[in-house]
């Protein structure tokens, strides 16, 4: 209760480019941000989504050493339906799917998520540098962007990974000396899923620093003999961050299935590691017509399902609510 | 004038995309003849490479890839080593146009009613249904629908066949698994495009006017609202007739989508070549149409 401002203040679109610390507002006074978040708080979809993304990480958090299972401990007692004992059953080792379940989802949101920041590093630079330079580098840059749209991200993501591994595998590997090759193939991941989620960051952001750069404000702290960096840290980064946080917000679930069809194909996370993706593959190849072991794809299926739902409704809460132009 | 500029730019931009996947999976590490059943002696494989030409350079390997694409020769396959690749485009491709343009017009013809219908009854409980259907249809992928749809229709009820391909009733879970994703894009584009636009001013002067509200929505908003799926549907299209790897191995369809990933896993050099040549002359073309279908849906560019 010190401080009354939440951490995402500074980051809120609508503050404006140059406030000094000491005009911070007293509590209780109507700040953009406090609006946004009231709003987002109004919004009840978004508000329960908040929720139960809060209750799903603290799940994948602590789960694992509240379940009595290990995540890879294999027992007798094959496809057993879910019953008291395993409360979503168990696959075809007897390895109780809740326990690889949650690990699986912690490294789904892990790759998600940093997949997430590194489409955001990468876009960020690359649109604010071609909107903010301008002229004959913008046109370069985006059509840069233009010819790696018009490649499929599947073969350029197989072909990254599978290059990245064979030149930088061993290096990284020796350089985390006691990381096992899955810890590998999920950095790998991490930097493929980046390098080919950013383009689309890279062409909003693109948009918006040009429309800001001709602004008054930019030009007047230009004649004061601001330097490029300064106006780039001061005035243009902090306006354009609230579109960049939603889009981060709605990258993450795309990466997150991106991750889990790369994993579906055996790309992904390897065995016995396992993220929602790969439980789900792993499930789809249990289908026969004898029986059905539904709960196999139902459960890791209606996890993920639960996820990418609550990350959107967050996304489009937070859109909405870091608009400063939606009704109150 | 500049339709004609884009037109004239097309082939070396697609030359340019030749190019660039032709170095990007050759530089990848690993070759075609990695994977062999037994490993062949280094002669034999030598007379392979030979024969392939892939022991030349880099350069003149291009430059006579480019010379058979002049004769529309895509060259032959490293790994199916009795077909071409111009065989396997022309098997597959026909099966992969049937179920990626039905599940195009699954995706426009749920997703567009869908996503107006929400728009009009903003604020109502239509629409916070309608919404959680498209978002939950956003959130479910193709290979979980696919493995559900066939425990359930297929296996269940036995409705449609499990898997393969043949007659119509091969296709429907298929299109079904692969459309429903995009219906729920569509929809949410379709939405957003509507209620942007409904707060218009022309809009409240066309209500002023006294137009009936059908004339309004449809004659007024419509057109305009419709213009963020007109741009989706552009390369949403070129995704779907260039087939899709999970729904085609999930249902066993013999379409070219998993050559698509299968080739980039073996190095089959020309395959890959080959389809990312065609996925990006279609996306190109088809981003062509988008923006003249935006020239004419649009009052403001056609007048302006």
């Amino acid at each position: 209760m010190d401080d009354p401002r939440p951490s995402l203040e500074p980051s809120s679109p609508a503050r404006q480019p140059a406030p000094a610390p000491a005009s911070v507002p007293e509590r209780g006074a109507d700040t953009p941000g406090r609006r946004a978040v009231r709003r987002f708080g109004r919004n009840r979809a978004a508000a329960a989504s908040a929720v139960v993304l809060a209750l799903l990480l603290l799940g994948v958090a602590i789960g694992p050493w509240l379940s009595p299972y290990a995540p890879d401990a294999i027992s007798t007692d094959q496809f057993s339906p879910p019953d008291g004992r395993h409360w979503f059953g168990t696959d075809v080792h007897g390895r109780d799917l809740l326990a690889r379940v949650l690990y699986g989802t912690r490294i789904s949101l892990v790759v998600g998520a940093v997949g997430a920041g590194v489409s955001l590093v990468i876009g960020v630079l690359w649109g604010a540098t071609a909107g903010y330079v301008g002229g004959r580098w913008d046109h370069i840059m985006m059509r840069v962007v233009d010819v790696l749209y018009s490649l499929p991200s599947i073969v350029f993501v197989i072909v990254l990974i599978t290059t990245l591994e064979q030149y930088f595998g061993q290096w990284i590997a020796r350089w985390l000396s006691p990381a096992s090759g899955g810890t590998v193939r999920m950095l790998l991941l991490f930097a493929g899923l980046g390098a080919v989620s950013w383009l689309t960051m890279a062409r909003i952001v693109r948009g918006q620093v040009m429309s800001l750069r001709t602004r008054s404000f930019v030009e007047a702290s230009r004649a004061l003999g601001a330097g490029h960096v300064s106006i780039l840290r001061r005035h243009i980064l902090p306006n354009i961050s609230g579109v960049v946080i939603v889009y981060v917000m709605l990258t993450v679930p795309s990466v997150v299935l991106s991750e889990s069809f790369l994993s579906y194909l055996g790309l992904g996370i390897q065995p016995p590691q396992a993220s929602l993706g790969s439980l789900i593959a792993d499930g789809a190849t249990q289908i026969n017509p004898f029986r059905t072991y539904w709960w196999l794809i139902v459960c890791p299926a209606g996890v993920l399902v639960a996820t990418l739902l609550a990350l959107n409704f967050v996304g489009d809460g937070l859109r909405d609510a870091l608009d400063p132009r939606s009704e109150e | 004038m500049d339709l004609i500029k884009r037109i004239l730019f097309l082939p070396p931009l697609l030359l340019l995309i030749t190019f660039l996947a032709f170095v990007l999976v050759r530089v990848a590490p690993g070759g075609p003849f990695d994977r062999e059943r037994r490993p062949a002696s280094p002669e034999i494989e030598r007379h392979i490479r030979a024969k392939y030409h892939l022991d030349e350079s880099i350069g003149r390997q291009y430059l006579r890839y480019v010379g058979g694409l002049v004769r529309g020769d895509f060259g032959p396959s490293l790994k199916y080593r009795s077909h071409t690749v111009n065989d396997i485009i022309r098997q597959g491709l026909p099966v992969s146009l049937i179920v990626g343009g039905a599940a195009f017009g699954v995706a426009l013809g749920l997703g567009i009613p869908l996503g107006f219908f929400t728009a009009v009854r903003r604020h109502r409980w239509e629409d916070m249904a309608g919404g959680f259907i498209a978002l939950l249809a956003v959130c479910i992928p193709g290979f979980v629908v696919g493995p559900l749809l066939v425990m359930g229709l297929a296996i269940h009820w036995r409705l449609f066949p499990v898997a393969l391909w043949g007659t119509a009733s091969h296709a429907v879970l298929p299109v079904m698994a692969l459309g429903i994703y995009f219906a729920g894009r569509v929809s949410r584009l379709m939405r957003e495009g509507m209620q942007s636009t409904l707060t218009a001013d022309f809009i409240t002067t066309a209500r002023a006017k006294g137009l009936s509200e059908s004339a309004v929505l449809w004659r007024h908003a419509f057109p305009l609202a419709v213009l963020p799926v007109v741009s989706y549907a552009g390369p949403l299209l070129a995704d779907l007739l260039t087939g899709s790897f999970v729904i085609e191995s999930i249902f066993q369809i013999p379409g070219i989508g998993v050559f698509l990933v299968n080739s980039s896993l073996n190095r089959d050099y020309p395959m890959v070549v080959g389809l990312v040549l065609l996925y990006a002359a279609l996306l190109l073309v088809l981003n062509l149409a988008v923006d003249c279908i935006h020239f004419w849906l649009d009052p403001r560019t056609r007048h302006g």
